[in-house]
């Protein structure tokens, strides 16, 4: 019986071919998604790709026009009553009041969640607590830094313990040093069995993820845990350095065999297509003998390859 | 389900209580129109400015100047040597009326029937003199029509004959026939009709400009609950302005309150939800706080004029009535005048009360139909 439970995955999240327009506007478009559970997974794509659109389908918020969700084990249409107490959502843009103050928001999403009397207050402290407000329980959420707002609002998402938190951009507004602090907190709801979708469009952010999709303008063009994405890559990376880049990058990139070339510091960053057999000799002769060396894919070039133009199927 | 509202509803008196602009209509905008209306609005029309050409410059052409000063409908505060110069002095605005004494008038006085009783022979029968009126305020033409009957005894030296009236009118309430006295009840309604439909329409409506609204919708929090815990407050801020405008009213004005307290509290209650609902309806369907504030000025503006606040219910077309008695606002306005200056009593009033449940029961329903819908 536990050999066969333990094969078995079970998704937080199902969606097949999950697909919503806004008149002759396509948002997301034919989505597919199996999220494991316990899992965080990430959304990374440009604004506009349809990353809320999406969210918003999968929290029932919007109806879809195609395509069917199975959230949680559970059909969402039909269940969205019944599933909005296991789910939590952290939106885009904040969406607290802003004239109230920390601790009465709490108080008031705590109330709206059914908690009362001395649960309540136990729950808040704790929050409070976890989430470092403590100092600013009786500030107006209004007058808060960025970076606690963010706090608040991830309190307050997961103040009933939801066994799926959705999370959109919840970072946009932080300093690299609170980002961290933010994950750690993520990592620690995902140790707890909270499984987590979040979307982003910091490379460093997707790829602490489990696993991602990158989206563009509704479509998902990769999936999979960021080292599968980074092999499966249809290019290989080659670094050059020397001087006059900018001219180099102009000739590079006229070259069909080249994907893209980016300049990052006293670098030029490279994508050759991976059909190429000697992408080294072939780039140090297109490069006057500068210096040449494979570099190990990172997650952007993942993303650059598989967007825009250069997309590869 | 109670928690979930009473916490709505916390977190809204809360958020009132710290929004001093919005604190401060509730209070101002009754006062202030209280006082509009109690002193600056008249609609009976005292002291008219108009003018004077005498021709006839006799005791008794004065007699007649007094007797009509004693009316205080007119002010005499101008003379003029002919027609000529009064009808400039007309279409410039410096005086709504002229009073024309011709230079027979002393003999028009003595043959006139109201003057001397014997006067039999209406051949010799003309009036003494001519009002030329500026017609465009019919208010002010109505009141100088009046006193085409003026009696003239007060300028004869001897009684003249009284003429029977055909009718003897009794005036029950109102005595002294002060137009404040119908007003101020009238101004419960209209202000109530403003506040709450545009307090309730930009509640909900804020909420969702703010993007309070896409968490809230993932919360457990069902629309009627949010939607009853949000308008709750507004019903002690409707209490508060009826009871603000009765008691200045009875206090600044003397207006009579007759009718019970708890009538009042009644009719006053289930106007402020019918309003309050209508709001509710309104913000369902605008997306923007100034979209709401529009139609709630859509609204206002027909509660103001057709609900017989303004202008007297019966005298209007029967389209017009039609529309007034779709109104929530005009039922309330029989209501309250009836309460205030008339001691009726609430169950006397069924009809009208009935009407303002049921609407109330209405806009919930459609209310509640439409905002499950804008959420999609
Ligand atoms: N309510 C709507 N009506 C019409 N079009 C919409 C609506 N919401 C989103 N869209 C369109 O759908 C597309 C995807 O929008 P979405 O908000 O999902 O992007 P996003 O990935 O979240 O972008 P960002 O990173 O800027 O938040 C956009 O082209 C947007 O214009
Ligand atoms: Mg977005």
């Amino acid at each position: 019986m536990i050999s066969n439970e333990s094969e078995q995955v079970e998704y937080a999240i199902e969606a097949k071919g999950l697909s919503k327009h806004f008149g002759n506007n396509i948002a997301v478009n034919k989505l597919d998604l199996k999220i494991p559970k316990g899992s965080i997974y990430g959304f990374l794509g440009p604004n506009g790709c349809g990353k809320s659109t999406s969210i918003r389908l999968l929290t029932g918020l919007l109806e879809a026009s195609e395509g069917d969700v199975t959230i949680l084990g559970n059909p969402l249409l039909g269940h969205e009553e019944a599933l909005k107490k296991r789910i939590g959502y952290m939106t885009q843009k904040f969406s607290l009041y802003d004239d109230l103050t920390v601790q009465e928001n709490l108080n008031f999403v705590g109330a709206i969640y059914g908690f009362v009397g001395k649960r309540k207050k136990a729950r808040l402290e704790e929050l409070l607590a976890l989430y470092d407000l403590e100092k600013q329980a009786k500030q107006f959420a209004g007058s808060m830094s960025g970076g606690q707002k963010q706090r608040l609002a991830l309190a307050c998402a997961t103040l009933h313990s939801p066994e799926l938190l959705f999370l959109d951009e919840p970072t946009s507004a932080v300093d690299p040093e609170n980002r961290r602090e933010f994950w750690e907190r993520l990592f620690d709801l995902c140790a707890a069995g909270t499984t987590i979708l979040v979307s982003t469009h910091y490379m460093d952010e997707a790829e602490r993820c489990h696993a991602l999709a990158i989206m563009e303008e509704g479509n998902k063009r990769a999936d999979g845990s960021p080292q599968a994405l980074m092999d499966a890559m249809p290019a290989t990376v080659v670094e050059v350095s020397g001087n006059k880049l900018r001219q180099l990058k102009q000739t590079l990139t006229q070259h069909p065999e080249i994907l893209s070339a980016a300049q990052i510091g006293a670098h030029l960053r490279v994508l050759v297509k991976k059909k190429v057999q000697d992408p080294l000799s072939l780039i140090s002769t297109l490069s006057d003998g500068r210096e040449t060396v494979l570099a190990r894919p990172s997650l952007e070039d993942v993303f650059v390859t598989c967007t825009g133009d250069r997309y590869v199927d | 389900m109670w928690i979930r509202i009473y916490a709505i509803f916390i977190k809204e008196l809360k958020q009132l209580s710290r929004d001093r602009m919005t604190f401060g209509m509730i209070i101002m905008i009754p006062l202030v129109q209280l006082m509009l209306f109690g002193y600056a609005i008249n609609t009976d029309a005292r002291h008219i400015h108009v003018g004077l050409v005498d021709l006839s410059q006799t005791s008794e052409s004065r007699a007649v100047e007094q007797a009509l000063v004693a009316t205080q409908s007119v002010d005499f505060i101008a003379r003029y040597r002919s027609i000529k110069e009064a009808e400039v002095a007309i279409t410039k605005g410096e005086i709504r009326a002229v009073l024309y004494l011709p230079a027979d008038m002393t003999r028009r006085l003595f043959n006139h029937p109201l003057y001397d009783h014997k006067q039999t022979d209406s051949q010799l029968t003309q009036p003494i003199g001519q009002w030329i009126v500026d017609g465009s305020d019919t208010v002010i033409a109505s009141t100088i029509r009046a006193l085409r009957n003026m009696p003239l005894d007060e300028v004869a030296n001897h009684t003249a004959t009284r003429t029977a009236p055909s009718f003897e009118v009794v005036q029950y309430f109102n005595p002294e026939q002060r137009t404040v006295v119908n007003i101020v009840p009238g101004l419960v309604a209209v202000i109530l009709t403003m506040t709450m439909i545009l307090f309730t329409s930009s509640a909900i409506v804020r909420e969702s400009e703010h993007g309070n609204m896409e968490f809230l919708i993932t919360t457990p929090v069902r629309s009627i609950e949010l939607m009853i815990g949000k308008i709750a407050p507004y019903v002690l801020v409707g209490l508060l302005q009826v009871a603000i405008i009765l008691y200045v009213g009875h206090w600044m004005f003397s207006v009579p309150i007759k009718g019970s307290i708890l009538s009042l509290l009644g009719s006053s209650i289930l106007f402020i939800f019918a309003s309050l609902t209508l709001g509710l309806v309104l913000s369902t369907i605008a997306k923007t706080q100034l979209q709401s504030m529009q139609m709630t000025i859509f609204i206002l503006l027909p509660s103001i004029l057709l609900s017989g606040f303004m202008f007297p219910y019966d005298a209007m077309p029967v389209a017009a009535q039609w529309i007034a008695e779709a109104l929530p606002v005009t039922h309330f306005m029989r209501m309250i005048r009836a309460i205030a200056l008339r001691d009726a009593s609430l169950l006397l009033l069924g009809k009208d009360a009935l009407w303002l449940g049921l609407f109330t029961i209405g806009g919930i329903i459609i209310a509640s139909l439409r905002f499950k819908k804008t959420l999609g």
